[in-house]
């Protein structure tokens, strides 16, 4: 299978602190990785080093086989990799379908047709069908700074998938997610996943949902990679369940 | 639908007004409503930089002055105003462009600084550049168009002139904010880093937005210089940025009407409270901050939470009614 994305000596110091401190993985095309560890292990850092959000102190990230490190967010962005964060990433003033069709509307056309093409860039009905899959519609026409928090959480997941990414880095999505959604949301990852191809890598906390999801984990502690293999693989592991899953 | 009927509405009765209103007005009301008119088209700059991209500038009135000496010196040199009023739009567009590099590196505050040694700057040169600005001493007699052949000399002709400017003007943002343009620039000053990792270009859209805040600022510049048939550097001090960005504030920056109720107050409030003579500024400051205590967000800000709070109560009403059964079971 091929590499999607190839981290290699990953490496992000804040003064004195390692927060990544040689880190070294690799996502497959179609697969779902999970990226799990205890707080402040450097799992967010490691995002933001691959997304261009952070310049690494050392290290190389890949896309495809080609070099990315140091390139910006958003051309990585039009190459086809998306992410959320792990804070709350909507815009307040805009209506959830409007934060759709933003998500959208720097992948098509040029910044001309942008400014005397139509004003939803053409994007409404696919705003439209995103929302219903999250079951938002009665919510479609609201300011998303009135949405509950958890309702934030998924049209913050949604605006990741509006263009269509072939790689999606989502960080802690399942975090203030109630249980109906949270099956949702793993449902829709999974059919992404399934329909189009799409490759994810998931940060998360919850390990239900990472066990159930996640055909491949990574667990990291204190800016390294501790371990990685299947879910139950992993689960066993002595050295994760103590640095990790035991406490 | 019917919102934006009545939006319609409002729209033509106020353009009506507009075209009307000069004639029941004697010399010096026709003055003031140009000036108005060419300070809207500035306030309008600003708003787009300010108040829907998010980026502070404390600079629009250095760039009326730069609109304003590239007419001036170029009519009282023979060209035809439209040539000069197209180097006022290219400079300040170009000037705008480049003052928009230091938001890429520093926001807020600091930014608000960087603009404001701009604008100190732009007044210096036009201070001290006698060469071309002919210093203190001003450019006199700077000629009024004819448009189509009809000369704009007289106040009332002139006031038309300025009105059509506005109009355009208008229309160009209106159009411009309501395109994914304006979407990318609530996203940039919403939040930018978010913004980013969805593909937009936030260098480009800020560049672009300082760019044409700033050009808007020029061809205000360009109807002010005929319209005062007279420019010196006194007008283009930093007070004018100020006042500004005080319109853009009152009236409601990121709402689109902000910048024409903005510049309606600035403009006519010295007017009315002539009575009062040195006290007026006193007023007008204590005006303002009422106003801002009140609504942060200006004038526009009351209205719009008071029709959203309306809406809200309208939807849950709406939902009450579409499921009684629920409401019992919570009952
Ligand atoms: N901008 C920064 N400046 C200084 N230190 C930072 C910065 N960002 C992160 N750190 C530090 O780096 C370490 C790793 O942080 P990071 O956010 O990557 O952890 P994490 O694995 O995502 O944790 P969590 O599960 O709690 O989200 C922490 O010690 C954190 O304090
Ligand atoms: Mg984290």
């Amino acid at each position: 299978m091929a590499r999607v994305l190839e981290v290699s000596g990953l490496r992000k110091h804040f003064g004195g602190i390692k927060a990544v401190d040689g880190v070294s993985f690799h996502v497959e095309e179609g697969e779902i990785l999970g990226l799990i560890g205890p707080n402040g292990c450097g799992k967010s850092t490691t995002f933001n080093c691959i997304l261009g959000q952070l310049a690494p102190t050392d290290g190389e990230v890949r896309l495809d086989g080609r070099v990315v490190t140091g390139m910006r967010p958003s051309e990585l962005n039009r190459l086809g990799v998306s992410r959320t964060f792990q804070l709350l990433q909507v815009f307040p003033q805009l209506s959830v379908r409007e934060n759709l069709i933003l998500a959208g509307q720097e992948h098509k056309g040029t910044m001309l047709s942008r400014l005397l093409g139509p004003r939803d860039a053409g994007l409404t009905a696919a705003a439209d069908r995103m929302i219903g899959f999250f079951k938002m519609s009665h919510l479609a026409g609201e300011k998303a700074g009135g949405l509950s928090y958890g309702q934030q959480k998924l049209l913050d997941a949604a605006m990741a998938f509006m263009a269509g990414p072939r790689l999606v880095l989502l960080d802690e999505p399942a975090g203030g997610v109630n249980l109906t959604m949270l099956g949702d949301l793993k449902d829709r990852l999974q059919a992404m996943n399934r329909e189009q191809g799409a490759t994810f890598v998931v940060i998360e906390h919850n390990m239900d949902f990472v066990m159930s999801l996640c055909t491949r984990v990574v667990v990291m502690a204190e800016g390294r990679v501790l371990a990685e293999g299947r879910p139950e693989e992993v689960r066993r592991n002595p050295a994760v369940i103590d640095a990790y899953l035991g406490h | 639908m019917t919102r934006s009927l009545a939006a319609w509405l409002a729209g033509i009765a106020g353009a009506a007004a507009l075209v009307l209103l000069p004639l029941a007005l004697n010399r010096y009301g026709i003055y003031i409503l140009s000036l108005w008119a060419v300070m809207t088209i500035a306030a309008i700059g600003l708003n787009l930089t300010l108040g829907y991209a998010g980026q502070i500038s404390l600079a629009q009135g250095a760039f009326v002055g730069i609109g304003a000496y590239a007419v001036a010196i170029l009519t009282t040199s023979g060209f035809p105003f439209v040539v000069g009023l197209a180097a006022a739009l290219a400079v300040s567009f170009a000037v705008g462009w480049l003052l928009g590099y230091p938001a890429l590196r520093v926001q807020h505050h600091y930014l608000a600084f960087v603009t404001l040694a701009f604008s100190t700057l732009a007044y210096l040169v036009f201070r001290n550049e006698e060469w071309l600005t002919k210093g203190i001493y001003g450019i006199v007699g700077v000629p009024r168009p004819s448009v189509l052949g009809i000369a704009t000399a007289k106040p009332l002709p002139f006031y038309y002139l300025c009105l059509g400017a506005l109009a355009v003007v208008s229309f160009a943002v209106w159009w411009l904010v309501r395109s994914p343009w304006g979407r990318a620039f609530v996203a940039l000053r919403e939040n930018p880093v978010r913004a980013l990792s969805l593909g937009v270009d936030t260098r480009r859209y800020t560049l672009m937005a300082f760019a044409i805040g700033s050009a808007l600022g020029g061809v205000a510049g360009a109807f002010y210089a005929p319209l005062v048939e007279f420019v010196d550097p006194t007008p283009f001090t930093l007070a004018l940025s100020l006042n500004l960005l005080m319109m853009v504030i009152v009236g409601g920056a990121g709402f689109f009407l902000g910048p024409f109720l903005g510049a309606l107050i600035a403009v006519l409030l010295p007017e009315w409270l002539r009575f009062m003579e040195g006290w007026y500024l006193i007023a007008y400051a204590v005006f303002v901050m009422v106003l801002l205590v009140i609504s942060p967000t200006g004038i526009l800000g009351i209205l719009d939470r008071h029709l959203t709070a309306r809406r809200t109560r309208a939807a849950s009403q709406a939902r009450a009614a579409a499921k009684p059964v629920l409401n019992s079971e919570a009952a």
